[in-house]
């Protein structure tokens, strides 16, 4: 039975996405090992250092710039990472400068909010409704 | 110039516009999310875009194109045709 252990995103500048998924968002590097002209650079949660493993990849294949593109235009959010509570951390990244496409709001079970990473993706952030 | 009266036809168009006044400036992945989780309508991410043709034709919906992402925005002063033509009356 497999385990997930890694996802990724594709990015524009591995350098830029890992300033922003550390600094901004508060991600720690796991590895960073340089592959060549780009590096195996993974994040994980503070929390978790053994958890899954973020893999900050990069976008340079024809086909990812136009996928990024297409599914942004329309809000999409590449992913969904788990927070605490999604009001608080909408106003922790806004201070901190990050764009959003879309405030908190709940939604279903959920309260969710979307924001850019700035390497071209919408990430999504959720956290449970208040009971 | 499309038909305001026709734009408000439909019931997914009445629950975007509803959504839209809620929140203004939406993204089309936003608007879809609130109209399946709150209204219920599991029409698919084509079939809302084409229902906000429809209301931007009709000038209750305007799209803002911001960087990489589109915004639906609305604007209800179309609708002032309708208590203008058919103006309240007592009791």
């Amino acid at each position: 039975m497999p385990r997930i252990t890694m996802t990724s995103v594709f990015v524009d500048d591995q350098e830029k996405a890992h300033r922003f998924y550390t600094d901004v968002l508060g991600f720690v590097t796991k590895d960073d090992i340089p592959m060549g002209e780009h590096r195996w650079l993974t994040v994980v949660s503070p929390d978790d250092p053994d958890g899954v493993q973020l893999v900050l990849e990069p976008d340079e294949h024809p086909a990812a710039k136009p996928f990024k593109a297409g599914i942004s235009a329309d809000g999409i959010p590449f992913t969904v990472f788990g927070v605490e509570d999604v009001a608080a951390e909408f106003e922790r990244l806004r201070a901190l400068g990050v764009t959003f496409t879309q405030e908190p709001a709940p939604m279903g079970p959920f309260v969710t909010a979307v924001l850019d990473d700035t390497c071209g993706n919408l990430i999504q952030i959720a956290s449970p409704a208040q009971p | 110039m499309g038909d305001v009266y026709r734009a408000i036809a439909d019931p997914t168009r009445r629950a975007i516009l509803d959504e839209l006044v809620e929140r203004d400036g939406q993204t089309l992945f936003e608007l879809c999310t609130r109209l399946v989780t709150k209204h219920d309508v599991a029409s698919s991410r084509q079939a809302v875009s084409q229902h906000l043709d429809v209301l931007v034709d009709a000038g209750l919906v305007s799209r803002r194109r911001e960087g990489r992402y589109t915004f639906h925005h609305v604007h209800t002063a179309p609708l002032g045709e309708i208590p203008a033509r058919w103006p309240t009356t007592g009791g």
